[in-house]
């Protein structure tokens, strides 16, 4: 039973699971709600560059598996969305947070989709790294959002499989199909290594997150290990890696990388430019002229429950 | 089943062939337009819920058709390399999303005719359809639920969702002509590939029910057409601009895999 | 500012012979688009066959501080237990 700091504490450091009727410190509460909540926001704005690509999707098939892998972001949205509201607030509160831009969301999402071949990098690279950013999480020390995360990564693998597929079948296409995917990897390589977050002598709250059990491993280290699992992916498809300085370090066993241009990532976090504008623009449009219909549905029901008492 | 019959009988099954599977790829990629923009996340999953659906018919009809055809076509041959006029869904189904009152009214009306369509075809002769209709039925009645559902909800919601609602059926009211069994399915009909007699009359009885339950007005009654415009490849601008967004990648590139 | 859709846990039940497991929660105006935004949610990968949903006000949790009083006092009754029992090698198979 955990009533008070030290229970906690002994919990924490056992590894077991804190649950939604747990004491838990007020920091610990806040900084869970913040980060499930902003991972919430990051899967329903997520949907955005792909689904647009819905309407356009060149084969029935492809049309089938990206309606279906955006459904699926839909409903890691609610999964997330639901285990946030374990700790407290209701879910309108949470998207009015990211609608008055007061939470965030992975700001991954602030690069635009011009071509079809986006669909396939953000499927391989942002997936790819976003799965490796959440299997830790399915340990995390909170028992629903830990929960929430075992679902979603049942869920995430067929998002980069389909996602590298499509680049493989580029790749092996026409010329214009070659061009197509080598200009999305440039476009997505760099914004996908910076999804790891800033370097570890950066990140402020990177030691009590893992010492409350929320963070597993640090970000250079995720990083290095979705660069070395990548590199080889890029080399199958026979497309070049946008980094000059990207070289095979026998003595380390891992890749030698450029540096990545953290002024752009502290830009796109700021949410500066037409983008992100866009994003949230989207986003309040389905919220705001969806009002009515969410009313009607809230009177009906009013109205049954009066006439069945 | 492949026919072995008159050419004639053989067009027509291709035509039948191709007017389900129009129908369902058309509103499917209406439904598409909706992710990300639907009232609600639960509505999100709903909405693509429906198009998965009809995508997974309309890709069993048109591989249906490759194979009646035999002219080595796969199933987006149909989909992406026939001009509008060679399509032949009814035109209910690419009058555009509007509200999601006027979305509703279009899905709610379309549900009930294919319930009672599919229904009827579980008793085809042709095996590939019947087989097609066991399925799609089931799908099919979910989608009602949904769409019956919301329509019940929006008319007996609050004064502008009835307001809303009203308007939209009103404005799909002249599609449900469309809505019925064909005179120039009647070899089919003969042949009992096609089963779909009460189709019509169940449809009227089950829009009736939703609209008083709703408390909605009946709109005047239509002129039931039995041999129309979007069945045969007379369709609007709609479905023109609907199949440039919908091919326009493919088409830029001839022959290429995707 | 309308009170929104009220929260809904979800339970589903696999297939026969097992019991319905808590999945998550939903968002809905009512039984009927509970329901079918749990199936939505939920059995996408043939899941489950059985569908629960029950409004989250209407579950009724035993207290944390109650632990105690609740579960304690179940320790200590080995007797309940059929290890507790040494019986000859002939019969201990009961």
């Amino acid at each position: 039973m955990i009533r008070n700091q030290e229970q906690f504490d002994a919990v924490i450091k056992a590894d077991q699971r804190i649950e939604s009727d747990d004491w838990m410190p007020d920091d610990y509460r806040k900084t869970l709600i913040r980060q499930i909540a902003q991972h919430a926001h990051s899967e329903i704005i997520g949907m955005q560059p792909e689904g647009a690509w819905i309407t356009r999707a060149p084969s029935l098939r492809r049309k089938s598996i990206l309606t279906a892998k955006v459904q699926d972001e839909a409903g890691h949205g609610l999964y997330l969305y639901g285990a946030t509201e374990t700790l407290g607030p209701d879910r309108s509160e949470l998207l009015d947070l990211l609608h008055t831009k007061k939470q965030k969301y992975s700001s991954i999402f602030n690069y635009p989709s011009p071509t079809w071949a986006d669909v396939g990098a953000i499927g391989w690279l942002v997936d790819g790294a976003a799965i490796m950013n959440q299997v830790p999480l399915c340990r995390c020390s909170y028992g629903p959002y830990g929960r929430a995360m075992v679902r979603i990564c049942k869920e995430e693998s067929f998002h980069q499989r389909q996602g590298f597929q499509i680049m493989l079948t580029l790749a092996e296409g026409t010329n214009e199909q070659k061009a197509m995917a080598q200009e999305a990897l440039n476009r997505w390589w760099w914004p996908s290594i910076m999804m790891f977050g800033p370097p570890d002598t950066e990140s402020v709250h990177n030691a009590r997150n893992m010492a409350w059990g929320i963070k597993r491993y640090t970000n250079d280290e995720l990083r290095q290990t979705f660069i070395d699992a990548s590199v080889p992916q890029a080399e199958l498809l026979g497309l070049t890696v946008p980094d000059p300085d990207l070289v095979w370090n026998e003595e380390r066993a891992h890749y030698d990388f450029g540096e990545p241009d953290w002024d752009e990532f502290t830009r796109m976090v700021r949410g500066e430019g037409e983008m992100p504008a866009e994003r949230i623009r989207t986003r309040l449009e389905a919220h705001n002229e969806g009002a009515w219909v969410r009313e009607a549905a809230e009177a009906y029901a009013a109205k049954q429950q009066r006439d069945a008492a | 089943m492949l026919m072995t019959a008159t050419p004639v009988r053989n067009t027509s099954l291709l035509t039948h062939v191709l007017r389900h599977g129009d129908r369902a790829l058309v509103l499917a990629q209406r439904l598409g337009e909706w992710i990300a923009h639907s009232p609600e996340l639960e509505e999100d999953m709903a909405l693509a819920n429906i198009s998965l659906d009809l995508l997974g018919q309309a890709r069993v009809l048109y591989t249906y058709a490759a194979e009646i055809e035999d002219l080595g076509h796969d199933e987006d041959h149909y989909a992406y390399w026939r001009d509008p006029e060679q399509f032949r869904n009814p035109l209910i189904v690419e009058q555009p999303n509007g509200d999601f009152a006027h979305t509703i009214a279009r899905q709610f009306l379309h549900d009930v005719y294919a319930v009672a369509h599919w229904e009827a075809m579980r008793s085809s002769s042709d095996e590939t359809l019947a087989a097609l209709a066991t399925r799609a039925a089931k799908e099919t009645s979910f989608h009602l639920r949904h769409s019956r559902g919301w329509l019940v909800r929006l008319g007996d919601g609050t004064d502008e969702s009835h307001r809303r609602m009203q308007a939209a059926l009103d404005a799909m009211w002249p599609f449900t002509s469309e809505l019925a069994a064909l005179d120039d399915e009647a070899q089919l009909r003969a042949a009992g590939v096609v089963t779909d007699g009460g189709v019509r009359a169940s449809f009227d009885v089950a829009v009736a029910s939703a609209i008083a339950e709703a408390t909605l007005t009946a709109p005047a009654p239509v002129m039931v057409a039995t041999s129309s415009g979007g069945w045969n490849g007379a369709h609007s601008g709609y479905l023109t601009n609907l199949l440039d967004e919908l091919q326009v990648l493919a088409r830029t590139h001839p022959g290429a895999s995707w | 500012m309308s009170p929104g859709w009220p929260l809904w846990e979800v339970f589903v039940r696999a297939r026969r012979g097992v019991s319905h497991v808590h999945f998550g929660s939903v968002h809905a105006a009512d039984n009927e688009t509970a329901l079918q935004a749990a199936r939505d949610l939920f059995t996408r990968r043939q899941e489950g066959k059985s569908i629960w949903v029950v409004r989250s006000t209407d579950v009724v949790a035993s207290d944390p501080d109650d632990e105690g009083e609740l579960f304690d006092p179940a320790s200590g009754k080995d007797y309940r237990l059929p290890t507790d029992y040494r019986l000859p090698p002939e019969v201990d198979h009961m």
